[in-house]
């Protein structure tokens, strides 16, 4: 099973996301933005948090129209899987993988925090670990995680299922609580909270490892 | 040619900063201040040197770019 993690000016999630992938038996190639092509038969690509580009302009904006994301917006499109955290999920919206957009933090301050969310549902490759209901404690740690979308985009987020993860304590003022969102294939996730941050004992929790697990396993044949 | 972008949040899309900024104010003592909406303006130096054809370029590269649609609305001026 082989994951590739994209690597922007400015990311800094990227190496703890592949020793995430790695300790849940992944095979994983770093990817400089200026690639233009994925390794040849990636399963799934990582989309690491950290301030792409200095955050200019806005958040992710630059790292969406960067050579290597024109290629993951085809590996979407071909039904591939990816997995953008923070920075990431940002990215994954302005490319319009997914919908959405994330806004400057309601209470405008930089939130780095552990947060309780709630798996919203255990119907994905990401989330098939967890049970639906569940209680985790992940980290976030960001100042852009205000998720937007209108009524309608939300209310087909929740009909479709496709809401992964909510806060239960919102530390963002993200519509609905939104703390991370499915592709309509279910085959994309985009989350604020930083799962590689909580997969070993030593983050002082490990609530994210079953998502690397569910997923890899889901990719890894039998 | 010169082209200068706003690049505005959308009304309805809630503005933190232009709110905190609102807030400031009337805190230094500025009253009847409603609501305040903070923007950026980008300015751009185009060799195009035909107005029309420069308002099209400006006008893709705000939709590809500059601006994000789904929450942003953008306005240009040329010349």
């Amino acid at each position: 099973m082989k994951a590739a993690v994209l690597v922007f000016p400015g990311s800094n999630c990227d190496r703890d996301l592949a020793v995430a992938f790695r300790a849940a038996g992944a095979e994983v190639t770093m990817v400089w933005h200026k690639e233009d092509a994925l390794p040849a038969g990636v399963d799934v690509v990582g989309i690491p948090g950290g301030f792409s580009f200095g955050d200019y302009l806005r958040c992710g904006a630059i790292a969406a129209r960067s050579p290597i994301t024109r290629a993951v917006i085809e590996h979407t499109h071909r039904g591939g899987f990816a997995l953008g955290i923070c920075n990431g999920f940002q990215v994954l919206t302005e490319t319009g993988i997914l919908p959405g957009a994330l806004m400057r933090n309601a209470g405008l301050k930089f939130v780095c925090k552990p947060v309780d969310l709630i798996v919203e549902t255990g119907d994905s490759a990401f989330t098939s670990g967890y049970e639906a209901g569940q209680r985790i404690t992940i980290p976030v740690a960001h100042h852009d995680g205000n998720y937007v979308g209108d009524a309608d985009l939300v209310a087909r987020l929740s009909g479709e299922d496709r809401i992964a993860f909510r806060y239960a304590d919102n530390p963002n003022g993200s519509v609905a609580d939104i703390a991370g969102i499915l592709s309509e294939n279910r085959r994309v996730l985009g989350l604020m909270p930083h799962p590689e941050r909580a997969a070993e004992p030593a983050h002082g929790g490990t609530d994210g490892a079953a998502l690397f697990r569910s997923l890899i396993g889901a990719l890894t044949p039998a | 040619m010169k082209a200068r972008v706003h690049v505005m949040l959308k009304d309805g899309v809630l503005d933190p900063q232009g709110q905190a900024v609102a807030h400031a104010l009337g805190a230094l003592g500025f009253e009847g201040v409603g609501d305040v909406r903070q923007g950026k303006v980008i300015d751009l130096e185009l060799h195009e040197t035909d107005t029309e054809a420069a308002r099209a370029k400006v006008r893709e590269m705000c939709e590809k770019l500059l601006a994000n649609t789904v929450i942003e609305r953008y306005d240009i001026e040329i010349g």
